[in-house]
């Protein structure tokens, strides 16, 4: 970064006023050794640049205390509980009315750019459609790198060709592919150290997911729901790119589980994996949501409750071993993904996991042992009345899809989606994306072909329907209460962020970037990006001056005050 | 599955019956269990716009039509499916990022399944076109809002293509009804805007006035078109009210405004328009 600000012209930006990498008495005894060694100054400089990245890499421990570096935005969701809480509070309630636009990165990437990125020690590094990734100067938003990876043209993405972004460990960053590959890539070059490949793109597996980097491996959860594979949360070793484990969403024969599913329908059965989970350090356990079973919208075929599907997962880190689980929705026929990022929150004393899920409840978890503590709708819901004897919200009569179709609410894209949501430990509030949609559900039976899409359904707008409604919902934790809301002038896909400047960020789709209060949840700025988001935000800091950063359109803004 | 509707484009060309194409005759021609296949596959992959029995959804043409727009035969069908049509809503096969397109087999399956469904006969024009065309645009009073090949008013929407977009049926509710299902904006099928024709009235800091419909909207400014087919685009912060109502500015056509013979007579105009 010092030779990329010196090469920089000296207007029209922020220059660094000084250099952003920590020095030490051993450095610069070095350089002084080094200026005595070597006289071309290029060379001094780039040397000086390669001890003070080495300086930066990103250690196992760095990311376990991420509270500690509040400038940096290590993982996808900020921290490893989930929170998407930034304890950076220069901006603030106060001045965010003078938000400005620093600046725009275009990707000239097409479709919907779903990424998060990640900002280290001033480096943003980000991915964007059809497998992009690449580095800025998160100062100036110039590029540092760009990798782009050649994808088969026969890819099976269920829903674009999207990514939500990197994980970062070491001297490298990592990137689930559309054709099932995992690559990790240089941090300072972008190159390729080591790419593998995690399963068959051709039978519809691929990857979309931030992978998240735990201790020495890179924790990755594979997509394709809707072509009946059989899903897998992977670990690889950081270093080598070795499969260190791998556990099956769907169990096989003599497995705990596999007797939920009805004769040989496991083998295809989907439970994807495909949205960052969390980290506890405390327990060395991995908490990672799963999707729907498969086909997604007709249970005919596949009877019982199809473990572990839309479930989340508490894993060994080191071994992949489940501890437990918790089934969301049970036999899903809604295409209904628990695929949510699951929040680790402590309060009164517990160890809780709160998780807002796409059936259109609330849950409160015990994250010691997967125990239900409270389930709560959030939004309109028609599929369920009654809740069993764990308090577990149970479908009543009118749930199931028909052959002519008939009405559920919600809707197949869920109350809520993959879009991240935030906890702010100050207003000790959970908010969400959320969406009032019902649609008519209607059952279309179909044979499973290896690679072929596998819904067994179709699902339409209710003819009758009110029109869609979105809205940014503050929950509270305690009761499941929803304490706040604004409505988007129609649903957004975009995640949330909060910060200790006591603010909420989201998008719309109507491509404005706001800043809310949030207590009130009232806007207090906006600025319009000129394309919907589908991405989350993140803050960052670089030489004591905050930022905030969000994907809209094809392009990474970054904000911050004049 | 994570974003946009599915029941798009999907499926894998495993060229399951070989490379045969669209110069071929079908090949699943009137087989009745090709014809169930090809039902299920049309809820996944054309219902949403084409509707439930392929009867036309609002946003897609009625294909139980014996006669239609773009093709002429199963060879001519199996082209557009697979290519869609340049200028219109209609995608190509595999073309929305989902998946990589239906099977050939999957296509003649659902070319079957149309032909199992079609209206037999081409049904017979109940009304007069010309006199319908009189109407629009004269007594009837619909070329104020409405434009048909260029001709008429902008602050309803153009009818040009509703005939070959929309069902008879669908059309006679619109103009009967014209609240209950109010007409997108700039709705595409593939696109998701939520804007509708909805009423829109807002007064602004001055105390005037503005009652229209919305163009475009989002949570801080508004894009208004007021009868008089003047824009106004408006902060909302800076106005004093802003109200929607789904009561559409379209006057309801009772059968005492609107016969039931002249309301043949403008709809068979409007389909015949539709059909060039």
């Amino acid at each position: 970064m010092t030779v990329q600000a010196k090469m920089a012209p000296p207007s029209n930006h922020d220059l660094p006023r000084k250099s952003p990498w920590k020095s030490g008495p051993s450095r610069a005894a070095l350089g002084v050794l080094l200026t005595k060694a070597f006289r071309p100054r290029g060379f001094l400089h780039t040397i000086i640049l390669l001890v003070a990245i080495s300086h930066a890499q990103v250690t196992p421990e760095r990311l376990i205390n991420s509270a500690k570096e509040p400038q940096n935005w290590m993982t996808y969701s900020g921290d490893y509980s989930g929170k998407r809480f930034s304890a950076l509070d220069q901006i603030s309630v106060i001045n965010a009315h003078s938000l400005v636009a620093k600046w725009v990165y275009q990707t000239a990437a097409t479709g919907k750019l779903e990424t998060t990125p990640l900002v280290v020690d001033g480096i943003m590094y980000a991915s964007a459609q059809d497998d992009r990734a690449f580095a800025l100067d998160a100062r100036s938003g110039r590029p540092i790198w760009m990798y782009q990876r050649q994808i088969p043209s026969d890819i099976r993405p269920c829903c674009g060709h999207v990514n939500r972004g990197l994980a970062i460990l070491g001297d490298k960053v990592f990137l689930g592919t559309l054709d099932a590959h995992v690559v990790a890539l240089d941090a300072k070059t972008g190159n390729v150290i080591w790419d593998i490949a995690a399963a068959d793109y051709r039978t519809g597996n691929s990857f979309t997911v931030a992978p998240l980097a735990v201790k020495n491996l890179i924790v990755i959860g594979i997509s394709g729901g809707e072509y009946g594979v059989r899903g897998f949360i992977d670990a690889y070793d950081a270093g080598t790119g070795t499969r260190k484990w791998r556990f099956y969403t769907v169990p096989g024969p003599g497995e705990q589980g596999h007797d939920t599913w009805e004769g040989d329908s496991w083998k295809v059965g989907g439970a994807p994996a495909w949205n960052t989970g969390t980290y506890d350090p405390a327990t060395n356990q991995i908490f990672w949501p799963t999707g729907n079973p498969a086909p997604s919208n007709r249970g005919a075929g596949r009877a019982g409750d199809n473990l572990y599907s839309n479930s989340l997962l508490a894993l060994d880190a080191d071994s992949g071993k489940l501890n437990w689980y918790f089934q969301f929705t049970k036999h899903d026929e809604h295409d209904w993904d628990a695929t949510q990022v699951p929040v680790m929150i402590d309060a009164g004393g517990k160890k809780l996991i709160a998780q807002a899920d796409r059936n259109g409840f609330f849950y409160v978890i015990d994250r010691t042992n997967g125990k239900l503590i409270s389930a709560t709708a959030y939004g309109k819901q028609t599929w369920s009345d009654s809740k069993d004897a764990d308090g577990r919200p149970v479908a009543n009569q009118n749930a199931e899809p028909t052959l002519n179709g008939h009405t559920v609410c919600p809707g197949a894209l869920g109350t809520t989606n993959f879009m991240a949501p935030t906890y702010d430990p100050q207003t000790n509030l959970f908010y969400v994306t959320a969406r009032d949609q019902c649609d008519v559900f209607s059952t279309a039976p179909q044979p499973y072909e290896p690679g072929h899409a596998f819904y067994g359904s179709a699902y339409f707008p209710s003819e009758d329907a009110e029109p869609y409604l979105g809205f940014l919902k503050a929950i509270d934790p305690a009761t499941g209460e929803v304490k706040q809301k604004f409505q988007h002038t129609s649903p957004t896909w975009s995640g949330v962020l909060s910060t200790a400047g006591g603010l909420v960020f989201s998008g719309d789709a109507e491509g404005n970037f706001i800043a809310f209060d949030a207590q009130s949840l009232k806007p207090l700025w906006h600025f319009q990006m000129g394309g919907a988001v589908y991405a989350a935000p993140i803050a960052f800091a670089i030489d004591g001056k905050e930022y905030i950063a969000i994907a809209a359109g094809s392009a990474i803004y970054s904000f911050g005050l004049p | 599955m994570s974003g946009r509707w599915r029941v798009g484009m999907i499926g894998v060309v495993f060229l399951a019956i070989g490379a045969r194409g669209a110069d071929d005759r079908n090949p699943l021609a009137a087989d009745p269990k090709a014809a169930k296949a090809g039902e299920y596959e049309f809820r996944i992959n054309c219902a949403l716009c084409h509707g439930l029995g392929a009867k036309g959804g609002g946003r897609g043409p009625d294909l139980t039509r014996a006669v239609k727009k773009h093709t002429h035969n199963d060879a001519e069908m199996f082209q557009v499916i697979s290519n869609g049509i340049p200028g219109t809503a209609m995608p190509a096969n595999g073309t929305n990022g989902q998946g990589v397109g239906m099977t050939d087999e999957e296509i003649w399956q659902i070319i079957t399944y149309i032909r199992s469904e079609e209206v037999k006969a081409p049904a017979k024009p109940l009304g007069n076109a010309a006199h319908g065309k009189e109407l629009f645009y004269g007594d009837a009073n619909c070329s104020l809002c409405h434009m048909v090949e260029g001709k008429g008013g902008r602050f309803g929407p153009d009818l040009t293509g509703v005939g070959g977009s929309r069902t008879r049926e669908a059309v006679i509710d619109s103009v009967r009804n014209p609240s209950r299902r109010l007409a997108w904006g700039l709705t595409e099928a593939t696109k998701e805007f939520p804007q509708e024709y909805e009423t829109v009235t807002a007064v602004t800091a001055d105390g005037k006035q503005i009652k229209g419909v919305t163009l475009n909207e989002d949570s801080f400014t508004v894009q208004i078109m007021d009868i008089g087919e003047h824009i106004h685009l408006l902060e909302k912060d800076k106005l004093k009210s802003f109200q929607k109502s789904r009561e559409s500015m379209m006057p309801k056509y009772t059968p005492e405004i609107l016969s039931y013979k002249d309301l043949e007579d403008v709809v068979t105009f409007l389909l015949r328009v539709g059909a060039k």
